[in-house]
């Protein structure tokens, strides 16, 4: 037995199923296996930001109405990031697994959903402290072209500069944090030779394939909007993109325990997420 | 009424009220409970562990993507929003703070109800904000159980206030008397 509110939940569930089929149809954008509930909780925020009168209609407006689309994939595209965030992992990086890339003459690292890019130029700038920086080559993706074209300019705000810093100041930074920004007005723009060997480029994790032979791949607190299905195919994509013996790294919350591909790795790291690649 | 779970808000003074409420619960209490405390991003939980050795059923931090079982009760982790899916498992989330939470109570309560419909009991407690007021309000809405500890009795009562300002709810309790109504599901 149903009531009212209880009805009307199943309705809207039916209308989103509908609304991400046409995305997907119309777009290319597939977020038919993302977390429901997550998806549900976005959606009706902009139903209700852009007082519409039901998901039906929200759809109509993606299909016919310029630009709308843009304002709903930023909707459902979490870009909460910080600079040296979680600095205990920043840390680990560097006492774990910089030692072993040192030993390496060139590598490759993949920065999976990089979103606005401040988890990108914080590890650039452990590669420099490290001073392996020259030998690296940083591949930076996000499907969210918005957030790459933020990600590329490499600015700020300036109101966040405190935090970071102290974040960097967590993590083991060994230089002064404002080595590697220049204040102007109310943003800082980032030292370009941190950009120096990072290519952004647009990948989607639903759909795109195999990012090849990278030493080290990072992606955090993406996997947590998707369901078990695309996890699992997500990590299985990261095993694929891995040469034997590289890194994943995942978000403090992201257990790779509960993937199928868990037996192909070897935990390095188990509070921090850091997993190696088994070599055979 | 059989309640398939009960989701919990609580914020400022909220450990000694978990403590009152939770303790009392006896060991083949079988509805899980899901709570929303606000506590420091930097937090170790502590509570988690402290709690588990007060009672008689399980307590844990709620993992991403894990199937909700009876008999158990999860916290959100620090920093991260919970969000409970329709097939009964649990999501989180790293977007933006809500009501300056996050973990924020409303977020936790609208996915549960969307979850549970009527078959829930939602709990707000002492505190100093007023997340947690919207979510009962909904969960109120598809008619659960909405309760809400006596303010004349919270260690701070901006938050039961505010519940009881958004919503026409079921019952004004004290932890003693709420810890005794769950007991008797």
């Amino acid at each position: 037995m149903c009531n009212k509110q209880e009805i009307i939940n199943k309705n809207i569930n039916i209308e989103i199923r509908l609304l991400l089929e046409a995305i997907y149809e119309k777009f290319g954008y597939d977020f038919r296996s993302y977390s429901k509930a997550h998806v549900k909780r976005r959606i009706l925020y902009r139903l209700s930001a852009s007082e519409l009168k039901s998901v039906s209609e929200m759809q109509y407006k993606v299909l016919y109405e310029d630009g709308f689309i843009d304002i709903l994939l930023k909707d459902l595209s979490i870009n909460v990031t910080e600079m040296f965030r979680d600095p205990l992992f920043y840390k680990a990086i560097r006492d774990e697994i910089i030692p072993i890339i040192k030993t390496y003459p060139f590598f490759k690292i993949w920065h999976a959903g990089c979103s606005s890019g401040e988890e990108v130029y914080s590890m650039a700038i452990i590669l420099k402290e490290e001073g392996i920086y020259d030998r690296a080559q940083i591949y930076a993706t996000d499907f969210n072209q918005q957030v790459l074209k933020k990600a590329k300019e490499g600015i700020y705000h300036i109101d966040k500069i405190k935090e970071y810093t102290r974040n960097y100041q967590k993590a083991g930074g060994v230089n002064s944090f404002s080595d590697y920004y220049m204040a102007k007005y109310d943003s800082v723009i980032l030292e370009k030779s941190l950009k120096k060997n990072i290519v952004f480029a647009d990948h989607n994790l639903v759909s795109d394939s195999v990012f090849g032979e990278m030493n080290m791949i990072v992606c955090r607190n993406v996997l947590i909007y998707f369901n078990s299905d695309l996890q699992n195919n997500v990590v299985k994509l990261f095993e694929e993109s891995l040469m034997p013996g590289g890194f994943l790294c995942l978000g403090s919350k992201e257990n790779l325990k509960l993937s199928e591909s868990f037996s192909d790795f070897k935990v390095i790291d188990d509070k921090e997420k850091i997993y190696k690649k088994k070599l055979y | 009424m059989q309640y398939k779970a009960i989701v919990i808000g609580s914020s400022a003074g909220g450990l000694n009220a978990l403590k009152i409420i939770l303790s009392v619960l006896p060991e083949k209490f079988n509805i899980p409970i899901i709570i929303v405390q606000h506590v420091s991003p930097q937090s170790d939980n502590y509570i988690i562990e402290y709690l588990n050795k007060l009672c008689k059923i399980k307590v844990k931090e709620a993992d991403e993507k894990e199937k909700i079982k009876r008999g158990t009760i999860y916290f959100a982790p620090p920093n991260f929003h919970l969000l409970i899916e329709e097939d009964k498992t649990l999501s989180l989330s790293v977007e933006s703070k809500v009501n300056f939470a996050r973990p924020s109570i409303d977020v936790l309560f609208e996915s549960a109800v969307f979850a549970y419909g009527s078959a829930l009991i939602g709990i707000i407690l002492t505190g100093a904000n007023n997340d947690g007021a919207l979510g009962l309000k909904k969960i109120k809405e598809y008619e659960g159980l909405t309760i809400v500890q006596d303010p004349k009795t919270a260690e701070v009562d901006v938050m039961p206030l505010s519940a009881i300002e958004a919503t026409k709810v079921d019952h004004i309790f004290s932890l003693q008397k709420i810890g005794k109504f769950l007991s008797s599901l």
